[in-house]
């Protein structure tokens, strides 16, 4: 049985051809579009190293079935810089030391531009943390994470103050 | 994973004539997706209800009761700030559940109609009366620390996991299910079963049945002053319940007029404590009142497992969520909601 569906990724339109409907996002997006900088930690849910944004919101893409993302806006972490020009996340954790293999990074980076998004931690260090939760870091990076969070956080909306001034 | 065919249906109708024996309903994915990787679960069809109308919103009606529709998600419904304010042991619940990401995808409806976390249901290769009925229960004599205290059969001593269950218990909520045979309602006591020599027939929902909607009465929101969800588990966030509880009251001249207390993972279902909301009912709040209705909660424990400390600690978990809904709703999402953990917030009033 074959679906097709069409959704955006990073801004390109895709239109596919689902032979097998048990493929996830996550398989998806590594395997067949190219895009290996999401990673796949546990593949149950658990490690958050898989985050990306569906419609602007984070999800694990490897609970995803891609067959059910016809008409979806999917960003992934290749998709946030815009050009050579970092995304003020990415960049807080390169100042802030928010790594050190870099495997959870991804899902890290992801997972805090949703946050960031959804608005409900603000720059309390607590609320960051909770809300940061659902990423787990085998280096325990941490500290640095919770201070890049805050820090993009706090960037973002200077620069959107500036904007709007 | 076994293969599948994957239905969109663009209707209620024609989702309830897609449904057939070894079909399942398909809401965020996020335990049923896990299950069929793991091989707990095989269905043959999926059924995304992705695309039905009407299943997304939140509505207040003239009488004041809350209609959540089956696919909102646990964030939207927990960040909403109407329903926050006047169901605040529901949002504080909710934020206590998963993750963020998780939450962003879990619908209401796949939250109510989750599985166990035993580690013996999600393993395939052992013997489990609720995954095959007749098979044995392999957590009996095995490992793991999430079974019941209250409620449990020979058959199996598996706990409900659901966090956002535990106040909709509370709060009396009622689902809406509509199937073959047409619509009913279900009041929430009577949802969920207890294992008994069935440990299979996990809710009251017939094949083909599918959620439409849960309902808050309006006298739910009585409660919103003084409401609180405490869950103890082995981290302070992103991990499910060891014991929760969520304790409501209503106080008018210093006299609880109403008491309402449930407690999650104790038991196949979440934990009714009505003798012990008689019991606080017509007296003043304080410590040695709420030390008794605890104890009163879980008069009928007995461990299923080697878990007689979960007895003692949910008593203090039932006491303490009482004291803090004793002292107000706070007048702001905890920074870490249902935590013990949680710094003292000022309370609403
Ligand atoms: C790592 C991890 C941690 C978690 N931690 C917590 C926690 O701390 N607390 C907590 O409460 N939960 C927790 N969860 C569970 C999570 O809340 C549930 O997986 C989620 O709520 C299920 O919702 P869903 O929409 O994704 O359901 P799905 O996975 O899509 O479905 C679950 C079940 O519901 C059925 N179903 C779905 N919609 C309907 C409907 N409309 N009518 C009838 N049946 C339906 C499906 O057929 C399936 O059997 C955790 C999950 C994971 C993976
Ligand atoms: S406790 Fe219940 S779910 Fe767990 S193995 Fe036994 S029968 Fe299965
Ligand atoms: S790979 Fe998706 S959460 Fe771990
Ligand atoms: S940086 Fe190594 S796992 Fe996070």
């Amino acid at each position: 049985m074959s679906l097709s569906i069409s959704f955006t990724v990073n801004g390109t339109r895709r239109d596919l051809t689902i032979d097998d409907p048990r493929v996830t996002l996550l398989d998806l997006l590594r395997e067949r579009l190219g895009l290996p900088g999401t990673k796949k930690g546990c593949d149950r849910g658990q490690c958050g190293a898989c985050t990306v944004l569906v419609n602007g919101r984070r999800i694990n893409s490897c609970l995803t079935l891609a067959a059910t993302l016809d008409g979806a806006r999917i960003t992934t972490i290749e998709g946030l810089a815009q050009g050579d020009a970092l995304h003020p996340v990415q960049t807080a954790f390169i100042e802030n030391d928010g790594f050190q293999c870099g495997y959870c990074t991804p899902g890290q980076i992801m997972s805090a531009v949703g946050l960031i998004a959804e608005a409900s931690a603000g720059e309390d260090l607590e609320r960051i943390r909770e809300g940061m939760s659902g990423n787990l870091c085998r280096c325990a990076a941490y500290h640095g994470i919770t201070r890049a969070v805050q820090q993009a956080t706090r960037r973002m909306a200077e620069a959107e103050q500036e904007g709007t001034a | 994973m076994k293969m599948f065919d994957f239905i969109r249906p663009a209707s209620i109708d024609e989702a309830i004539a897609a449904w057939r024996p070894g079909a399942a309903w398909l809401g965020g994915g996020t335990n049923l997706v896990d299950l069929m990787k793991t091989g707990a679960a095989q269905p043959d069809r999926l059924i995304d209800l992705g695309r039905l109308p009407g299943l997304d919103r939140i509505e207040t009606g003239a009488e004041g009761a809350t209609r959540i529709g089956a696919r909102v998600g646990n964030a939207d419904l927990a960040r909403d700030a109407d329903f926050a304010r006047r169901f605040p042991m529901v949002a504080e619940a909710l934020l206590s559940g998963a993750s963020g990401q998780l939450r962003n995808a879990a619908t209401v409806a796949g939250n109510l109609m989750q599985r166990t976390r035993c580690p013996y249901f999600q393993n395939p290769e052992t013997a489990c009366n609720k995954r095959r009925p007749g098979t044995g229960c392999d957590a009996r004599g095995g490992v793991g620390d999430n079974y019941a205290v209250l409620g449990w059969s020979d058959d199996c001593i598996a706990t409900h996991p659901s966090d956002f269950c535990v106040p909709l218990a509370a709060l009396d909520a009622v689902v809406e299910v509509i199937g073959p045979n047409g619509a009913r309602e279900i009041a929430f006591a009577d949802f969920h079963h207890l294992p008994g020599t069935t440990p299979d027939r996990e809710t009251a929902l017939e094949p083909g049945e599918l959620i439409l909607a849960l309902r808050l009465p309006a006298a739910a929101a009585e409660f919103a002053g003084h409401a609180r969800y405490l869950k103890l588990r082995d981290r302070t966030s992103f991990a499910f319940a060891t014991v929760s509880a969520a304790a409501a009251l209503k106080i008018e001249g210093g006299i609880i007029t109403g008491a309402r207390l449930a407690l999650g993972a104790v038991a196949a279902k979440p934990w009714r404590a009505a003798e012990a909301e008689a019991l606080l009912t017509g007296h003043a709040p304080d410590a040695a009142l709420f030390d008794r209705a605890a104890e009163a909660a879980l008069s009928d424990a007995v461990p299923a497992h080697d878990n007689a400390w979960k007895i003692p600690i949910a008593r203090r978990v039932a006491a303490r969520a009482l004291a803090l809904a004793a002292r107000g709703t706070p007048a702001r999402m905890p920074a870490l909601p249902a935590s013990v953990f949680a710094a003292e917030e000022p309370a609403h009033v």
